[in-house]
């Protein structure tokens, strides 16, 4: 039965096995510090169960899967976690990720735990949940998590179990030593794993130069009723890899982009098999593995049984390192591992090989030359690709045409850069190319995404306008009944309407006030137009300005009349349409001032009346701001007093904090407008605007400021307002940093200067407030 | 300690491309010591010359496209290309022949577009087409061997081939023991038989001994570059079998119109382009089927242009021609690779 | 006279068959090609910021497909540039300095502790990737931002960074291995260009 196929290509590297196979496997020592990095396997990281400053005993889950495709860690010794942060982890990026790291007690304190006997009694899903729990990843190199396979059977026919024990990379002899002195172990984790996926049968895949570790399987294969064959395959790289194992044994290919588990295939490691076992049989999770350390940096190359999480440095120390003769450090074979430049790299799941290079070793590549098209790559490689062709398009990034070329089928394994014989990189060009085709292809699902995203908000937004001003249309019609409604009512009984539709008075009075309104900006617009092209019908114009401005007025006082001091209930209402009427003089304010400056920059006719215009609307905002301003202090003033502790006295503050930053906003745009002119009086016009602005900015942070203080008063009275507290801190310093910006930015020296004077002044307000904040915190 | 990113594997065999190319040196000096013996000195001078004027040529170009010299240089493509080159043309011909060829195969053929792995022509058919083209005479003009009377290699002495090469020499002199080589012979038939021809001929009846002796030691030199792995069986095994089974076919539909498959085989440059020019790798096909294609193309134009075409040898030509459809041909030769059912066809992408 | 009359008809009917094939074959084998626009904002990168100076990476896609410069969009950077010169067939130019200049990409991050809750940012962002309430702490899904950037503007206690996004094992890519040239070549740009122009 157990006939032996081929794969195509293959090469024969020097296999260096003897080294590490000459002493037994011996523990290594305990480090000062194991570091375990939450990402072991493929698939997702695990999440930290435990603290900083956690006692944990041997075999305890300090991290937890997040997923499927995941795995759990557990603790390799019993000790003390005392770090949880980032750490440089084994990966080709010579990146960090995050780790746990654990300080031995030296105890080895084992958490309880125990086998679970007659394995097949149980159900199958608590089996495998079982192993789950015990965080077995697969130990071959890349690292599945193993619970996952198992599930296998469920949705697939398995028809047969492959055991991969080629270990076919040179150097490495961890597994072929696992066979060695553990065979039944192994054996058992085999018994376990038919069990769970009822495979027809059983294939053992081993190369023929581990003659010991076959003589060890044979005779642990004889205690065992399962129908299992070893197959000795010939030595040839790389036939340990899972798709050429599967062709080397049943002589079956994997569908390009499919699993082996869709052709009835499972494959499994020695390694993996055997962690099964002792996670099966004796309960203890997956904490420690075997490691090859061998290379001709090190005096006693040998495998050692190694706990998940021991830096490479104990290993190299362990064996013997020759500090001055290392020139290269391997994790992995030499085919398909990565170069480390750092020895505290700890061993994870995966780890099977340490390699400490000499330079006579290892030398470095001579320099690359050109493809010369030889074709001993396509003639090498497993996969049946054209690494030449790949190499050129990965080169010139035509990524669509290497996809073409099936590059995703390439299993980066080595041989065609092996046999190049213009030394070109080629496995790096590949991984170049893979890296950023994925890239690009996450890009595009998060561009898509975003797109998605964006186009549904647009509707979204669309809709709501749409429904805002199907809304506006319908209070308008209902506006116009209740205005015809009001005129019969009116009509009928004069006495009553005053108290009892108070309300529809009001509103009728408001929509006055703003027809008046309108009326007036159309009447100045008109005018200022007038103006500006010095019209005959000024005068006219003027009156009719004159007028609309006096109706204007009538209607708010009827409106300010109007507005009855309501209950305490309508007075936050009543507030804001303070504030409104406030805002609105404001702007007419600076409208007719516009209009003025305009004016007399000009030097047009008609100046003075604009300037009587302007005092007008000067003094009309001023009194609106103070009616705000009473309205306001009343109610606050009122709250404060009947509650000192409340935080009624908010508004206020807020209020002035609004407006504060409506005036730096205006001031900001201001200074830029100043900083883009470039015409002479124009200039000078625009300085003396920010100058006023300015002046308004201060004394609304002056207000704000006071406003401010008094807060902190009431709140050093009234107990504290940390919240609010916080939020002026963080306005404080906010006006810190973008002053402070300004200042980078700033060319000019006077500028610089006020700048600066600025920036301390907000610093000191910043470090007023965070004081402070400081102390009620 | 180590450099970070370093890419596996970290260990290589130790084949350079400079060792292939010194392979291949290694594998023409049979042929080259069998021409030596029955065309007198004639090669070996060529030899020099080209190898001389490859190298400086190669230097000259590679200092003004500001290339590192030195580590260029010692590729060898150079010399391979000399080397072919200078086997290929007659051992008389004269040395501006010879330095046009090498300055078009170097610096034109080769350099201009990229210099190694970047030409898409096989830099010493490139230059040994255009010589034949441009001077047909010289080109044609072959000295007859020593087999055919025994007179070249007595004839010209070493001093009498360098004048000769070197063009201070009569052209009566150089007449009296130059002549066509077998394949002119076997073209310009004069409406005879190719039985009646081959009695007549003394080219054909003594001289072709010689160029079946040459071409078993180019064969030679093959094998061995083949048990050295430098390339694989499958161009020149297609294109010998593609060219035998085209002449069979033809010999034994008509017998006395045309040439036997063994003289196909035997004459001319056959065996020389069979394992040493149609295997260059940077301008030929690349995956094996490819190979297999590009190599049975050969045979079979080789065929044609000898029998109906215009010039006598037609190594060259057909070379040059699928070097041609070299690309086209990897195009539609994808293997098909582990796990798919069936290999991609054509190109795809927008470009191109 | 026939002669010419028996050329001409036979020359008119062959004309007549070819216009049908022609015909025929451009209905049967019409490609149904994704509309123009559609085709550009697929390769746009979708940060929706705006930089490009219009209001979202549709807009703009629409303006590239009346005529628009490629090179306006900072986020995409040259590749962009050159995926849309590839696709429309004109030569790839290099980015527009006026719209800013290709940043690594970031997510915006709010200091939550500092919010105010103005819901300001919300407002601004064009997909959504803000979760907050009036007067709440708000806060940035990462995974949904795209980091354009304009939400940091309106916020008026200014709490909002923009974070470069880290490389992490997971998405760390290999680098290009220097061209053979590179390695061993002491030269300078002028003969790499020179090599290209051979090559
Ligand atoms: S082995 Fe190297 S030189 Fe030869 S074809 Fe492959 S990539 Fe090119
Ligand atoms: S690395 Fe990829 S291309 Fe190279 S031999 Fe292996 S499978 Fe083939
Ligand atoms: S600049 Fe911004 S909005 Fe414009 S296309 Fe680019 S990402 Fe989209
Ligand atoms: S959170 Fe800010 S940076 Fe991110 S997408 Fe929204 S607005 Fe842009």
């Amino acid at each position: 039965m157990s006939r032996v196929f081929s794969f195509h290509g293959g090469i024969h590297p020097p296999e260096n096995k003897k080294q590490s196979t000459r002493a037994p496997i011996a523990k290594a020592p305990l480090p000062k510090q194991l570091v375990l990095p939450m990402q072991q396997h493929i698939g997702a990281a695990a999440d930290p169960l435990v603290k900083v400053g956690d006692r944990v005993l041997k075999g305890q889950l300090i991290a937890e899967p997040i997923g499927r495709i995941s795995a759990s860690i557990h603790a390799p010794t019993s000790g003390t976690v005392v770090d949880i942060a980032d750490y440089p982890v084994p990966h080709a990026s010579g990146l960090s990720g995050e780790c746990i790291v654990i300080e031995p007690d030296g105890e080895e304190r084992w958490i309880e735990h125990q086998g679970l006997g007659d394995y097949r009694a149980l159900k199958r899903a608590d089996l495998i949940e079982h192993i789950r729990a015990s965080g077995i990843a697969g130990m071959g190199g890349a690292g599945f998590p193993t619970d996952v396979k198992l599930h296998l059977s469920e949705d697939h026919i398995i028809n047969t179990l492959i055991i991969n024990a080629a270990e076919c990379e040179p150097y490495i002899t961890a597994d072929d030593m696992l066979l060695r002195e553990h065979a039944n172990e192994v054996v058992g984790g085999i018994e376990v794993i038919a069990h769970l996926l009822r495979p027809s049968h059983v294939l053992i895949g081993i190369e023929d130069n581990k003659p010991n570790a076959i003589h060890a399987l044979e005779a642990a294969l004889k205690h065992c009723d399962l129908n299992i064959d070893l197959v000795v395959v010939p030595t040839k790289y790389p036939s340990g890899g899972e798709r050429q194992l599967i062709k080397l044994l049943t002589n079956i290919e994997v569908p390009s982009g499919r699993i082996p588990a869709d052709i009835g295939i499972v494959c499994q490691n020695v390694g993996t098999a055997r962690a099964i076992y002792r996670a099966v049989h004796f309960g203890e999770p997956l904490i420690s593995r075997i490691v090859t350390v061998t290379g001709d940096a090190v005096r006693h190359p040998r495998n050692l049984e190694t706990l998940l999480g021991t830096p490479f440095s104990t290993l190299l120390e362990a064996c013997d390192l020759r500090p001055d003769a290392l020139s290269r450090l391997v994790m992995g074979g030499p085919m398909m591992g990565v170069t480390v430049d750092n020895d505290r790299i700890p061993v994870i799941k995966t780890t099977n090989c340490l390699i400490a290079a000499t330079a006579q070793e290892m030398p470095p590549s001579p320099p690359a030359r050109e493809c010369i098209r030889c074709g001993m790559c396509e003639q090498a490689c497993p996969a049946e690709l054209l690494p030449q062709q790949l190499y050129w398009f990965s080169r010139g990034r035509e990524f669509e045409k290497a996809r073409h070329h099936n590059l995703f089928d390439c299993i980066e394994c080595g041989a065609c850069a092996y046999v190049c014989p213009s030394n070109i990189p080629l496995v790096q060009y590949y991984r170049f190319a893979k890296s950023e085709i994925r890239t690009e292809e996450r890009e595009q699902r998060k561009a898509d995404h975003a797109r998605q995203r964006f186009e549904a908000r647009q509707a979204r937004l669309e809709r709501e306008a749409a429904e805002k001003e199907a809304r506006r249309k319908a209070r308008a019609a209902e506006a116009a009944r209740a205005q015809s409604q009001k005129a019969a009512a009116t009509g009928n009984a004069d006495s009553g309407a005053a108290q009892a539709s108070g309300a529809p008075d009001i509103k009728q009075l408001k929509t006055a006030a703003a027809v008046a309104r309108t009326k007036l900006k159309k009447a100045q617009k008109a005018y200022d137009e007038a103006l500006a092209g010095n019209a005959d019908n000024l005068k006219a114009l003027e009156q009719a300005l004159e007028e609309a401005r006096q109706k204007a007025e009538q209607a708010e006082k009827a409106l300010a009349g109007g507005v009855p001091p309501q209950s305490q209930g309508a007075q936050a209402d009543t507030l804001k349409q303070l504030k409104t009427a406030a805002a609105v003089a404001r702007t007419k304010l600076k409208k007719a001032q516009d209009a003025l400056k305009n004016a007399e920059d000009k030097g047009l006719p008609g100046v003075d009346k604009l300037r009587q215009t302007v005092e007008a609307l000067e003094q009309k905002a001023g009194e609106a701001e103070q009616a705000l301003r009473d309205a306001e202090q009343k109610p606050a003033a009122a709250a404060l007093n009947a509650a000192p502790e409340s935080t009624a006295s908010r508004p206020d503050s807020k209020a002035l904090k609004q407006q504060v930053s409506i005036m730096r906003t205006k001031l900001k745009k201001a200074e830029s407008a100043l900083d883009s002119c470039e015409d002479a009086t124009e200039r000078s016009r625009l300085e003396a605007e920010v100058a006023e602005l300015r002046t308004r900015f201060d004394a609304a942070s002056t207000a704000f400021e006071q406003a401010e203080q008094a807060l902190i008063d009431a709140a050093a009275k009234a107990g504290v307002d940390l919240k609010q507290l916080r939020i002026d801190a963080a306005m404080a310093r906010a006006t810190v940093t973008k002053t402070e910006r300004a200042l980078q930015k700033a060319e000019d020296d006077s500028e610089r200067a006020r700048l600066e004077q600025e920036l301390s002044a907000a610093r000191t307000r910043a470090d007023a407030l965070n004081q402070t904040l400081s102390q009620y915190e | 300690m180590a450099l970070i990113h370093l890419s596996s594997p970290h260990v290589s065999n130790a084949n350079s491309s400079p060792n292939m190319m010194r392979l291949v040196l290694i594998a023409l000096l049979p042929g080259i010591l069998a021409m030596t013996v029955f065309f007198g000195w004639g090669t070996l001078i060529q030899i020099a010359l080209a190898a001389t004027l490859a190298l400086l040529f190669e230097a000259a170009v590679l200092r003004l496209r500001k290339r590192p010299v030195g580590f260029f240089l010692r590729d060898y493509s150079a010399l391979v290309t000399a080397v072919l080159l200078a086997v290929a043309l007659p051992p008389f011909s004269a040395w501006w022949v010879t330095a046009t060829g090498i300055f078009v195969a170097i610096v034109i053929a080769k350099q201009l577009y990229g210099g190694l792995g970047n030409n898409p022509f096989n830099p010493a058919m490139v230059a040994y087409a255009l010589l034949l083209v441009s001077f047909p005479v010289e080109m044609t003009r072959w000295t007859a061997p020593i087999t055919q009377g025994g007179e070249g290699w007595q004839v010209a002495s070493f001093i009498d081939t360098l004048r000769v090469i070197f063009g201070s020499v009569e052209p009566a002199f150089y007449d009296s023991f130059t002549g066509a080589t077998p394949l002119d012979e076997l073209r310009h038939r004069n409406g005879l038989t190719t039985e009646e021809l081959w009695r007549q001929s003394d080219v054909l009846l003594n001289g072709v001994g010689a160029w079946y002796a040459v071409s078993a030691a180019w064969f030679m030199g093959g094998i061995f570059l083949l048990s050295r792995k430098v390339f694989t069986w499958h161009t020149p095994l297609s294109m010998l079998i593609a060219l035998f089974l085209v002449a069979s076919m033809f010999y034994g539909f008509d017998p006395d119109s045309y040439v036997s498959p063994i003289v196909h085989l035997g004459v001319g440059a056959t065996m020389l382009g069979a394992f040493f020019i149609a295997t260059d790798p940077v301008s030929s096909a690349t995956s094996n089927r490819g190979k297999i294609v590009f190599g049975a193309s050969i045979g079979v134009l080789i065929y044609i242009i000898r029998t109906w075409g215009n010039y006598p040898d037609a190594v060259a030509f057909s070379v040059l021609l699928l070097n041609l459809c070299a690309p086209f041909i990897d195009q539609y030769t994808q293997p098909r690779t582990y796990g798919h059912a069936k290999p991609n066809r054509g190109l795809k992408g927008k470009n191109q | 006279m026939s002669t010419i009359l028996t050329a001409v008809i036979v020359l008119f009917i062959l004309a007549v068959l070819f216009g049908l094939l022609l015909g025929y074959a451009s209905v049967r084998f019409r490609v149904e090609g994704n509309p123009i626009v559609d085709q550009i904002d697929a390769i746009l990168p979708q940060t929706q910021c705006g930089q490009c100076g219009y209001p979202g990476c549709r807009p703009y896609a629409e303006a590239i497909a009346n005529g628009d410069a490629i090179n306006k969009c900072p986020p995409g950077g040259q590749a962009t540039i050159e995926a849309l010169a590839d696709l429309l067939d004109v030569e790839p130019i290099p980015l527009d300095s006026e719209h800013g200049e290709e940043k690594p990409r970031s997510v915006a991050y709010i200091r939550e502790d500092e919010c105010i809750g103005c819901t300001k940012c919300i407002q601004a962002c064009p997909v959504d990737a803000i979760l907050g309430a009036a007067k709440q702490m708000h806060t940035v899904i990462a995974s949904e931002c795209t980091g354009c950037d304009l939400c940091v503007e309106p916020c008026p206690v200014d709490c909002i960074d923009m974070i470069p996004i880290e490389t992490t094992p997971n998405t760390w890519k290999w680098p290009q291995p220097p061209s053979p040239m590179q390695l061993i070549a002491t030269d300078t740009g002028r003969s790499i260009a020179a090599s290209e122009v051979n090559s």
